[in-house]
This record gives structure tokens, sequence and C-alpha cells, in this order.
């Protein structure tokens, strides 16, 4: 698993209190991890200060999964 | 009209967590006033604090994870942390769980704050100058407004009834627990969680305070004795912080389940100085009305009021104007009466104040001691014929207390609480 990988999944367990095995890729903020809108918005916040990028609101809207975080910032971080 | 009563009682002060604790080190003389070392004071003019001890829940000190989960510590500033567990003692103790859902639309919570989430918006406001507005956590509001200590409290327990926060710098607790009541009382509600609650204990807080030449600044060697009440030496108050919860219930209600019921809420009085911002006016007319109000409404004479917990925050001018209005309105009941002030031991809580206050003025009641004020060693000149409890507590029977509140803006709050037979 690539060190992105790990440093989002860790930033989601930090910040939405969940159990390490329920932070697949595929789990939903939402729908799979308890998170509310507010949430979301936080963890994108904490997403764009550990890997020093910008994630514009309309990019923002669609990173609904750990999956989705990942690839948003690999093919956008130099981190 | 309704009557109402104490069923559950929630501290978190200076003196540590629970009220069973907190009672026992206040009647031991204790004091929860130490130096300063959470943050730098080399620059402050008050060096001295009561903030609430660190430690171990099991040894009665305050740890936050015990009480709320760390991840949702970021969603609150720390007045409500402080008020969630000052809620969950209460409510627990009151044994109070609504089963249907009219049960839980009548229950409802009132924990008002003085000043909210200062340091978030402090900690906001450097982010902001720094990094921009796009750092600003989407919390940063929810964590600083002051309902929101209702509103956590409501969302945990499902508690459906009116959701309320009272707002009045010192008088919040009392102002609480008194508008509480009379929801009650016109059947808004059949069980209330009221009280007050605060933390602004930082730079930012003490800065402010200080320039309002409200501090104590003479005994920052000597913590202990920085708050002393009435005493010829007092030179301002120590700023203090937690919080105060009481579980209101309508009698009958309280009854029918059989609850433990700690005392009555027979008076209530309120007035307003409409004089100064940070000053009473010098007769003391606004205090003077708010106590008289609450012996009218409690239809007791002051005869018949055993222990007055005093405002008392150990101003040079304030603790005077008090002990003047209280000896206007007792007459010659002045001599049976006790009256003290508790801020000597943990400071002035600001909006929770009030709150702490009104259980402690329960627990003398219950327990039939009146608590000391601590370090008056040297009684000003117009405290002669006053019982303060002088530095120790001592036993007396108590049928009813009451206990004052004022805040700036010359907003003033008085309640009686009667033993229950």
């Amino acid at each position: 698993m690539s060190d992105i990988a790990e440093r989002v999944k860790k930033i989601v367990i930090e910040h939405l209190g969940v159990e390490e095995a329920k932070v697949t890729e595929n789990a939903s903020f939402i729908d799979d991890l308890g998170a509310d809108s507010l949430d979301t918005v936080e963890l994108v916040m904490a997403f764009e200060e550990e890997f020093g990028c910008e994630i514009p609101d309309d990019a923002a809207e669609k990173i609904l999964t750990v999956k989705d975080a990942i690839d948003f910032i690999k093919a956008n971080s130099a981190a | 009209m309704r009557r109402v009563v104490v069923t559950g009682l929630g501290m978190v002060s200076p003196l540590g967590v629970g009220v069973q604790n907190n009672w026992e080190r206040l009647i031991k003389g204790e004091s929860g006033l130490r130096a300063i070392t959470s943050f730098d004071v080399s620059d402050l003019p008050a060096k001295v604090a009561g903030q609430v001890p660190r430690g171990p829940t099991s040894e009665g000190l305050f740890t936050a994870e015990d009480h709320v989960p760390t991840k949702d510590q970021r969603k609150m500033d720390e007045f409500i942390v402080l008020a969630i567990a000052a809620a969950h003692e209460a409510i627990r103790d009151s044994g109070w769980q609504p089963q249907t859902d009219e049960e839980r639309e009548l229950t409802g919570v009132m924990i008002g704050s003085g000043i909210g989430g200062l340091n978030g918006i402090y900690d906001g406001s450097i982010t902001l100058h720094e990094k921009g507005p796009r750092r600003i956590s989407p919390f940063f509001i929810p964590s600083a407004l002051i309902n929101l200590a209702s509103g956590h409290v409501s969302i945990l327990y499902g508690f459906k009834g009116p959701n309320h926060s009272a707002v009045t710098a010192c008088s919040t607790g009392a102002h609480a627990i008194g508008d509480a009541a009379r929801l009650i009382m016109w059947e808004d509600a059949d069980v209330m969680v009221a009280g007050g609650t605060e933390a602004a204990i930082s730079r930012l807080g003490i800065a402010g305070f200080a320039a309002a030449r409200a501090l104590s600044t003479s005994y920052n060697d000597r913590p202990s004795a920085a708050s002393r009440p009435y005493d010829k030496g007092r030179d301002g108050f120590v700023m203090g912080e937690g919080s105060g919860v009481l579980v209101l219930e309508e009698l009958e209600h309280a009854k029918r389940r059989g609850a433990k019921i700690y005392a009555e809420v027979t008076g209530y009085g309120l007035s307003g100085d409409a004089f100064h911002i940070t000053s009473p006016p010098e007769d003391g007319n606004g205090g003077f009305r708010s106590m008289r109000g609450a012996l009218k409404r409690a239809g007791l004479d002051p005869s018949e009021i055993d222990y007055i917990n005093a405002h008392g925050t150990s101003t040079p001018l304030g603790d005077e104007i008090e002990l003047g209005a209280v000896k206007r309105l007792f007459g010659s009941a002045i001599e049976t009466v006790s009256m003290s002030s508790t801020k000597s031991a943990i400071g002035h809580l600001l909006g929770a104040a009030g709150a702490v206050e009104a259980i402690f003025s329960i627990k003398a009641i219950n327990d039939g001691i009146v608590p000391p004020t601590l370090n008056l060693e040297d009684p000003s000149d117009s405290c002669l014929g006053v019982d303060l409890v002088p530095r120790e507590a001592k036993e007396k029977r108590v049928r009813a207390a009451l206990s004052n509140s004022f805040g700036f803006g010359g907003t003033n709050a008085s309640l009686v609480f009667r033993e229950f037979k």
C-alpha cells in the first residue's frame, strides 16, 4: 500500500474516531464511517494540510470514499 | 402554580469533578486557586486562576475523554465539554430516563454561559490571519456558540423539550435555573436540565478582565489567598472555570417516579441596575430588588433564610455594596443569617457561578453545614455584626438558602431554595 494511502487512512481514523479495520479503500465517509457533512469538510481540510495541496470545492464534493481521496491526492500532489 | 424541585446535581470546578468531591473539599476549607502554568502569564498582571484540575477521574480530577469522545471534542469549545460532564453527572444522579416521545418532549435543557467559546474564537482569529479563510474549520461556529452546550446535551440524551440558553454574564447560572423552573411552572416542561458553564481562562480572557481592573493582582505569589471576599486586603476577583448543572422537576412528576428530592426552588427574583456596564450603583438597589423579589416569590420573611451564598467576588466595591443591600433587606434578621462567599475557594466561575453556588446552597440545606469564606482574616468595618463564616465551615440548620448573582451590564438574579419536607 502506498504511503499516500496510509496517510489518508490515518487522518480518517483520527478525525472520525473509527476502527482501522473499517477504513477500507471503498468505505464511504458518510455511509460507512459515520461522518456528517461538516466532518467531510473538515476531512478535506485535513488532507489539504497534510499533503500541501488545494482541493477546490467542486472536487471536494466528489471525494466520497477513502479511495476517492487517495486518487485525488495521487493525481494532484507532489507529496 | 406547579411546584419545582431539584432531583439531580452535577459539577466540575477548580476543586475537581463531582458534587460530593467538591462539597467535601469546600467544607474542609480547601482552595482550588493556583498559579497559572498552562500558558504564559509573564506579561499579565493577574497570574492566578481557578482552573479545573486535570488528572485521573478516579481521583476526582478531570479527564475530558472520560466525558466526551476525543473525536467529538474538536467540535466543541471547552465550555461545552465541561457542561456535558456536569450534565452527565446530574442526569445520572436524577435517574430520569424518558421512555416515550411525550416524556422526551417534556424534558428540556437550559445551560448558559457568560462568554462561550472565547478560546476557539481566539484560535480561529489567528488561523484566519495567518492561513486565510480556507483553513477555518466547519466546527468553528458551532464550537463557540453558547447555546450549543444545551444543544449537545439535548442531542446526546434525546431531550426534545425547550432548548434554551441564558447569557447574562455572571448571573447566567442563576437566570438559567430560575427561568427553567418557570418553564416547568408554566407546563412547557416537566423536567429541565439547567445550569451554567464557563471556560474562558486564557491570555485573552485574563487580559480582558484585567484591563477592566476587575482581577486580583496583589497575591500572585500566594494563589490561595487571592480571593478574599469582605477582607480589607481584597483587590479583585480571581477567574475560575467549570460547570454546574441541576435537574429541575415538577414536584408530582418527581414523586410519581420516586425520585430523591434535594430541595424545592421556591424563589426567583430578577432586576436591572440601569446604571453602568461594569459597576453596581453605590446603594446596591439592583441586588436589593432581586433579593426582595426572590423572597416575595418564596413567601418567606428574611428571618426564615438561614444561609446566603453571596455573590461576593472579592472586589473592593462589589462586596461592600452587596453587604449593604443585604443588611437593608434583612433588618434585624441579619443577626441570625449566615452569609459566605464560596468564590473564596474556587474563584469566580462567571457564567457557571450561579449554578455551582446554587448547588452549594442546596448542599448546605441537606447537610446542615454552611461553607466558609476563606481568607477572611481582617474583615472590612461594614462586616461588623454579620456572620460571614470566616475561614471554617460551621454546622447550622438551614431551612432555606438565598443565592445571589450579579453580572456586568447590571443584571441581577437571586434564587431561594427551601428544604423539602
